[in-house]
């Protein structure tokens, strides 16, 4: 798969969720965040992109731990995302 | 391309869309013995109803009496009288039984002490025929949907339905007859159009919400359903009825609950008025939802919004102790946060009227068979959910009947496919020899268009059309103007020009299809409401309106009918609500007032 495709995947897994909210959060995220990533937190991010929304929403709300520290870092940024 | 190029699959049964409604629909099919594809934009279980939260309606009176005719009263008097009597006697009849099978697909209810399913009251359910609310709602803590789709999921896999993922339907397969023979899909991963070559093909595929600039809906809600429908010739029925919530947030449009409004929450305008004062002086801002949100819609049209472009109010809670805010409303002040920038501690929350469901749809009948205007079922075609109008809904649904409406016409749309099947009245036929011509001209098109529009520009100009012509509260010049500005829209969607020509995961091609869907939807909308020169339900004219001849606007003796819209030539025409139950007496039409 090359990278277009890859990117596109994302964006469709990022931007037809189930919620709402997580439409905006992940889309934003993608667009602004995700071109600035190292390949691990990349990986992280793509890993979060394909859980589901109620297993997503309370990582991203701190009321479940994440597993290893780059979801963490990633979590973080994606709990500073605004969308606009 | 010609159509022999296209591959062709076969089919007992093709179901588009794996919502509630689209799995609890293969589960009878696929436990009924037929093989069945079910095709959907999303894995299963990411599809919208998981966004539901408040619950499930059925009288199963297991914390005080009920019962299901006392629920069809609360659904037509909802309705505004606009809903089928037979549908809504149906649907009520079997919300105990499908909820409790629902229950043995796994669902985890909340419980009782002696534990029976939990339930709890919600807006509009009352007992004894509008007397006193009721305790009608089933959840699953808040997240009803999740636990609903996932139910019904496991139940799937383990009836051996075949799945087919991230493919999009492009168009119904119709013969000459008019009878209707499965769907063209194109599979995002590979960029493939197939035939999908059924005997019954059953549409599930969810709202349109997305038509409006500011929506509740996910993405995923771009009429898909009723594109298809209506370009294969299907009328669409009562398409002037969407359902508003008062506060999304602005923009964004994501939902903030009326909780935030009960603990203490205020609106006010660019004055720093509390209006709701003026419009409801007791219920105030805990006002009916119609009501807070056409006098929000008054305060932004004249001219006391909030913002650069005066087109918003805003939601207070900074006079709330800030640990009251964040023990009671956390989520709400997270949302805020994310979705406006804006801490509520601190400042208010920008707010608007926000499209939240559609009430009209494919028409049907109780059974889920698509129905023609004569009422005849279209052959080889079924539709449930809220892509679909029983009609049950009417002109304003009533909170937690919609999940009730896709376990209910999921399962009798199946049902309905097992016996047409069984007695010879759909089979297979001969696809046509041009079936998928107009398919590939549009896919043709698409990727040769040069100097075209661009598809998220037409896509915005639409959603803020729809949003000021014919949202929340509307108007007749506004309307009129509105259907003008949509038929310019309609041209600029069909030169819309994509610069990502390449077949694998092409998403910009995707989302130039979905917009082919989305204005069918806004014209469907716009053109049946300017025509409906009364006000019902969810529909409300600022030129009709409280008489005593007429209360609320409503006018039984011109009005109360059903819309259908047909794409060809955008013309209307009407048919009679049915007022006739299937056992019991008429709901005879009465002012609706709570
Ligand atoms: C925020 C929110 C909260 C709500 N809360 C409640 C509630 O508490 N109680 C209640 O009763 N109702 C509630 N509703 C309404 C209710 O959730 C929806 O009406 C209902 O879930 C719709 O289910 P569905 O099966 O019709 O469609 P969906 O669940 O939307 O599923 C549609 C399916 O169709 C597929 N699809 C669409 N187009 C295509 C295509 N072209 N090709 C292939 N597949 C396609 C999608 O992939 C998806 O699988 C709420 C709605 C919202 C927005």
């Amino acid at each position: 798969m090359d990278e277009r495709e890859r990117i596109n995947r994302l964006r469709w897994r990022c931007t037809r969720r189930a919620m709402l909210e997580m439409d905006l959060l992940l889309g934003e995220f993608l667009e602004r965040i995700f071109p600035t990533l190292g390949p691990a937190q990349a990986d992280a991010f793509i890993i979060l992109a394909d859980m589901e929304d109620l297993e997503l929403w309370p990582l991203i709300n701190g009321s479940r731990e994440c597993t290893d520290s780059v979801q963490a870092e990633v979590v973080a940024l994606l709990r500073d995302v605004r969308v606009k | 391309m010609s159509n022999s190029s296209i591959p062709v699959r076969k089919f007992d049964a093709v179901i588009v869309g794996a919502g509630g409604s689209g799995l609890r629909a293969a589960i009878q099919l696929s436990e009924g013995g037929l093989k069945t594809a079910v095709l959907s934009k999303v894995f299963p279980t990411r599809s919208h109803t998981v966004a539901a939260q408040g619950g499930v309606s059925a009288s199963l009176g297991n914390s005080e009496e009920d019962h299901w005719h006392w629920h069809m009263y609360d659904t037509v008097k909802g309705s505004d009288w606009l809903g089928d009597q037979d549908a809504i006697e149906y649907m009520c009849r079997m919300a105990p039984e499908v909820v409790v099978e629902l229950e043995h697909f796994g669902m985890p209810f909340d419980r009782t002490d002696e534990g029976k399913i939990y339930q709890r009251p919600f807006g509009g359910h009352m007992s004894n025929f509008g007397e006193k609310p009721v305790r009608r709602a089933c959840a699953a803590a808040d997240r009803t949907g999740h636990a609903m789709l996932h139910a019904l999921y496991q139940r799937n896999v383990r009836a051996n339905t075949q799945f087919f993922v991230e493919w999009m339907a492009l168009d119904l397969i119709r013969d000459e007859s008019g009878q209707v023979l499965g769907v063209i899909a194109l599979e995002m991963e590979t960029g493939e159009v197939v035939a999908f070559h059924a005997k019954a093909t059953i549409f599930a595929t969810g709202g349109a919400g997305r038509i409006y600039y500011s929506s509740t809906n996910a993405f995923i809600n771009t009429g898909d359903g009723l594109g298809m429908a209506a370009r294969a010739g299907i009328a669409l029925e009562d398409m002037e009825f969407w359902q508003f919530h008062p506060t999304g947030v602005a923009g964004a449009g994501v939902l903030i609950t009326e909780g935030v409004r009960g603990e203490g929450g205020i609106l006010r305008n660019s004055d720093n008025e509390r209006f709701m004062e003026r419009y409801a002086p007791n219920a105030k801002d805990l006002a009916s939802r119609d009501v807070v949100s056409r006098a929000m819609v008054t305060e932004i049209n004249e001219g006391r919004g909030c913002g650069p472009n005066k087109d918003f109010v805003l939601l207070d809670i900074t006079h709330l102790d800030p640990a009251t805010i964040m023990k009671r409303l956390p989520g709400i002040r997270e949302i805020s946060i994310q979705f406006a920038g804006i801490d509520p501690i601190q400042a208010p929350i920008p707010v608007v009227p926000t499209c939240h469901y559609q009430m009209g749809g494919i028409p049907t009948n109780y059974k889920g068979q698509v129905v023609a205007a004569d009422g005849v079922p279209v052959k080889g075609f079924y539709a449930a959910g809220e892509v679909a109008c029983a009609s049950v809904h009417g002109a304003n649904r009533l909170g937690t009947n919609s999940l009730l409406d896709l376990l209910v016409f999921g399962k009798s749309s199946g049902d309905s496919v097992i016996e047409d099947l069984a007695t010879g009245k759909v089979a297979h036929q001969d696809l046509p020899e041009n079936f998928a011509e107009r398919t590939l001209a549009r896919l043709h098109r698409l990727n040769t268009q040069t100097g075209g529009s661009d598809v998220n520009e037409t896509r915005l100009e639409l959603q803020r059309t729809m949003q000021k012509h014919c949202g929340v509260f509307r108007f007749k010049d506004m309307l009129a103007e509105g259907v003008a500005k949509i038929v310019e829209i309609e041209k600029a969607v069909a030169r819309t020009e994509i610069k990502d020509k390449s077949q694998v995961w092409n998403t910009a091609r995707v989302e130039a299809l979905e917009l082919d869907n989305l204005i069918e939807v806004a014209k469907a909308t716009l053109v049946s409401a300017e025509a409906r020169k009364e006000s019902r339900g969810a529909h409300v004219r600022d030129d009709a309106p409280d008489t005593a001849e007429n209360p609320n606007g409503r006018d039984d003796a011109n009005w109360h009918k059903h819309t259908l819209w047909q794409r060809e030539g955008s013309s209307l025409s009407y048919k009679p609500v049915t007022m006739t139950p299937l056992t019991v007496e008429t709901i005879a039409l009465k002012t609706r007032s709570y």
